[in-house]
């Protein structure tokens, strides 16, 4: 596909930028976009940082790009002002990203830029020799890359003192030495580029009011959701994008009082967690589609026990091992018609970061409520992306487990009913070791002591227990997110999960443009909003969905469930996000 | 306690004869010398004929997924340790589908005690070759003969450092009880062996056939044989090198023919003092993590590395 020849930025008075450091993995690539981050939402900024990098561990090719602005940064963008090439291929790779007037920082002892080069875009070069000045001063060749964050962070005209701060936290537990000789090398960057300050001619950094922010991945958001929600029962098998969950919670699960297991497989991990919550403890999994096909009986097992848990499904492309570390958004309809025969689904996309946060914790009420299994669909986008989000607020969190019955709770007259028949489908539980509340809980159809069953009429009325749990879940989850609504907009956009975030960075140029659309984001996949989402296609001009995927999933799912069917879809599925150039372009194209 | 009032209102539904019989009066026999109650302990079942027994045992029960029981039993031990967990599996739930949690669960060391329905058949499914069928065994699914070597899941555990490793007979009530009795006592992954009777798909291994060939190891009154691979007598469970050799005297290595076994030992085979797995995560000292109250964990020192 072609590249958009517009740069898409906003208001000139804005201070608004994308930011890009790419080079060999092993390079420290993430670690420096990261402390970068930091440093610019220290200065009162918002970022987006997201990554690009191959499966394998030294050599290929890595990128971190940090979309830094005044006002919200919703997404990553494509255009890039301030490109740091730790090496030639770098340039040759992403020179077509180019914005006009960018600025290259380089080392031009290791290759070099022509001018000629640099003609399509007015590009300007910033020779910086990065490795000089790391070795200059002590330091090893690796940290060429804390040379060029002081370097970019001079271009910029930040402050220094902010991102020494940064890098004496990150490097905290590595000693005193180790933060010494990084600030020493990041200084003499600074020092270097602040020579060169001009070349940068959009508005400086400037220190403003702190905002209460934090940088924070997807991952880790759910991680600290599922923390506070009092999940004390975490397990995993490693599987991007959602390995960063295990190590999260692994790294901070003792002193919390979570139990954080690295099982022998999927099939273990899901089974372990129905355990652990059957006993009454909160229990969640994390995985990617992969993982989560071998964790499909399992799945199916907890709605048939009616045991809650919640299952982390990370997409990236398929089938089989894929694109391990790209993303997508392919697995929609695997997740929704996941294990043979039929109960109550419940699957949630968080939109954004923010998101990530509340959908969990939401999520884990809702399990347990109903005694189900909850699957949290997001994908590398989410997973992996750093956001600058206000502070999570645990202040209003309830915890809801639904009933839960202790020892003078349980009627002691008869044998208790642990799945009775009730009108709302839920039956009170109790966890073993509890006395009087002795039952079974079993994976054949059983009758309300949880006894084997093969009878026709307790099968059906078990059967329709279970799924009367829909009624009350489908009044419980919020509506979909009319995120954009105008009278008479000439086009509506539906998206699901992920896309929330590159949308929103759409509709913000858009509008600078004064094009409205109206626009809704899907978080409830399952149960799904039939009248709303009927409804407002009914009512809108023409329909657009766009999705990562190659044969439009959510548009055949709104199709299955309204019956309606949508004017236009705009997918892509090559392993790579949307990015928020290409839907201004496609919105455009329909209007 | 007495046997009665572990029973349930179903009546079993195995074959009249099966070893699963034995199995069931064992365990309640077990469940009475521990001073468990149906309300203070939790059994995890596999699937297959054993897996029925949830059905007649009157305890805490839990059956889940063909080959699955021992992760769902390692999950409630990890966040209730004070939770006396038993795992009753059997041959084509534990040493086939479920395998790779057998290896993980020894290794982890997790205190239960497992229970394996050894009956070399799969029965539920109306007679195919289990892990542990002799090879040339012509059976529904392997009609000239189970090409597999069988698995051995005494000299697995003990190789997989198991803490505790026995093997009973479903015919011999009593000495299986103790069994049971003293695996549940042992700290630590604790495996039952059970040899068992498949009296509608076995016509081989049957009750005479074992009361032929089996002798218990701590049977002092024995006369010492001359055995193929260690004495009867004399015999130390926690000697590891003794207790491997013990292990291959039934099933034999490849080379010999199973029929001409006259020697199947039970009792325990091997025993040592790993710690468990739960005892040594910090989260776990003040008590259970499972539990009826629960409430919000702060993590505002958390939100700080964030910033």
């Amino acid at each position: 596909m072609d590249l958009p020849q517009k740069n898409f930025n906003p208001p000139k008075k804005l201070f608004e930028l994308n930011w890009k450091i790419a080079g060999e993995a092993g390079f420290g690539i993430k670690s420096s976009g990261l402390m970068f981050a930091k440093t610019i939402v220290r200065h009162g900024y918002f970022v987006f940082g997201y990554d690009e990098y191959p499966s394998l561990i030294r050599g290929g090719h890595n990128t971190y790009q940090l979309h830094i602005s005044e006002i919200p940064a919703y997404s990553q963008k494509k255009h890039v002002s301030l490109l740091v090439c730790l090496n030639r291929k770098t340039f040759d790779q992403h020179k077509e990203e180019l914005a006009e007037g960018a600025v290259i920082l380089f080392d031009d002892s290791q290759f070099q830029i022509e001018e000629s080069e640099l003609k399509n875009w007015n590009a300007k070069e910033l020779k910086v020799p990065l490795i000089k000045l790391a070795t200059e001063v002590g330091g090893d060749r690796i940290m060429a890359n804390t040379v060029a964050l002081g370097a970019s962070l001079a271009v910029l005209g930040g402050d220094f003192d902010i991102l020494s701060q940064v890098i004496t936290e990150t490097f905290k537990a590595k000693g005193e030495d180790v933060i010494n000789q990084n600030i020493k090398v990041a200084r003499e960057g600074f020092d270097f580029a602040s020579k060169f300050n001009t070349l940068w001619e959009g508005n400086k950094l400037q220190k403003k009011q702190q905002l209460k922010k934090i940088v924070i991945t997807g991952n880790e958001a759910i991680a600290l959701a599922a923390i506070a929600s009092g999940c004390k029962f975490f397990a995993a098998y490693p599987m991007t994008p959602t390995s960063n969950i295990l190590h999260y919670l692994a790294s901070v699960g003792s002193k919390k009082g979570m139990v954080v297991k690295h099982a022998e497989d999927e099939i273990a991990v899901i089974n372990m967690a129905v355990g652990a919550s059957f006993a009454g403890a909160r229990s969640m999994v994390a995985t990617s589609g992969g993982g989560f096909s071998l964790m499909v009986e399992g799945y199916g097992l907890a709605s048939m026990v009616e045991t809650p848990v919640v299952i982390v499904e990370g997409m990236r492309p398929g089938p089989a091992t894929g694109l391990p570390t790209w993303t997508g958004q392919g697995d929609l309809h695997f997740v929704l018609n996941a294990a043979q025969d039929e109960f109550p689904r419940v699957v949630v996309a968080p939109g954004d970061i923010s998101e990530a946060f509340t959908l969990t914790c939401q999520a884990f009420n809702i399990a347990e409520k109903y005694q189900i299994p909850v699957i949290i669909l997001v994908d590398k986008l989410v997973c992996e992306s750093h956001s600058s989000v206000d502070e999570y607020d645990t202040k209003d969190l309830i915890i809801e487990r639904g009933e839960i019955l202790g020892e003078n709770q349980i009627p002691q007259s008869e044998k208790f009913q642990r799945y009775k028949i009730t009108q709302n489908g839920v039956s009170p539980r109790t966890i073993p070791g509890v006395k009087g509340g002795q039952f079974v809980a079993n994976s054949d159809e059983h009758d309300q002591f949880g006894f084997s069953t093969e009878d026709a009429i307790e099968r059906k009325e078990m059967f329709d227990k279970r799924m009367r749990k829909m009624i009350p879940l489908e009044k419980e989850i919020s509506k979909p997110q009319m995120i954009r609504q105008f009278e008479n907009a000439p086009l509506t956009v539906i998206t699901f999960g992920s896309l929330k975030m590159v949308m929103m960075q759409a509709i913000e140029w858009l509008e600078n443009e004064g094009i409205q659309i109206n626009y809704c984001n899907l978080n409830w996949l399952s149960p799904f909003p039939v009248n709303f989402i009927s409804d407002l296609i009914a009512r809108s001009k023409k329909t657009l969905i766009i999705e990562n995927n190659a044969t439009s999933q959510l548009a055949s799912l709104i199709k299955k469930e309204t019956g309606k069917g949508i004017s236009d879809v705009y997918l892509k599925y090559d392993g790579r996000p949307f990015f928020p150039e290409e839907i201004v372009d496609k919105v455009k194209s329909l209007i | 306690m007495n046997p009665a009032d572990f029973n349930t209102t179903n009546t079993p539904t195995w074959c009249p004869g099966c070893g699963d019989f034995g199995m069931w009066a064992s365990l309640k026999e077990a469940l009475i010398k521990l001073g468990i109650t149906p309300d203070s302990a939790l059994v995890v079942y596999g699937i297959g004929c054993h897996g029925h027994m949830i059905n007649f045992l009157k305890i805490y029960g839990f059956q889940g997924l063909h080959g699955r029981p021992l992760p769902v039993a390692a999950g409630v031990r990890l966040v209730n340790p004070d939770l006396n967990v038993f795992v009753v599996s059997g041959d084509g739930d534990c040493y086939g589908e479920g395998m790779g949690h057998f290896i993980a669960a020894a290794r982890a060391n997790y205190n239960l005690t497992l229970i394996v329905h050894n009956n070399q058949v799969y029965g539920l499914t109306t007679g195919q070759t289990a892990p542990t069928t002799d090879q040339g065994t012509k059976t529904k699914s392997t009609p000239l003969g189970v090409i597999d070597f069988p698995v051995n899941p005494i000299a697995l555990a003990i190789n997989c450092e198991a803490n505790f490793v026995a093997r009973g007979f479903a015919g011999d009530i009593p000495h299986l009880a103790d069994l049971i009795v003293q695996a549940n006592q042992h700290p630590g992954f604790s495996l039952v062996d059970v040899l068992q009777p498949c009296v509608t798909y076995d016509k081989v291994h049957t009750y005479p056939w074992y009361r032929e060939r089996i002798y218990k190891l701590e049977d002092k009154s024995l006369p010492a044989l001359t055995s193929r691979m260690t004495g009867r007598q004399g015999y130390d469970p926690t000697n590891f090198e003794q207790a491997i050799l013990k292990a291959w005297e039934w099933p034999p290595k490849a080379g010999i023919d199973t029929a001409t076994v006259d020697q199947i030992p039970i009792g325990v085979l091997f025993k040592q003092n790993r710690p468990t797995f739960e005892s040594q995560l910090p989260q776990l000292d003040n008590g259970p993590l499972a539990g009826l109250n629960l409430t919000k964990t702060l993590i505002d020192d958390l939100i700080e590395t964030f910033k």
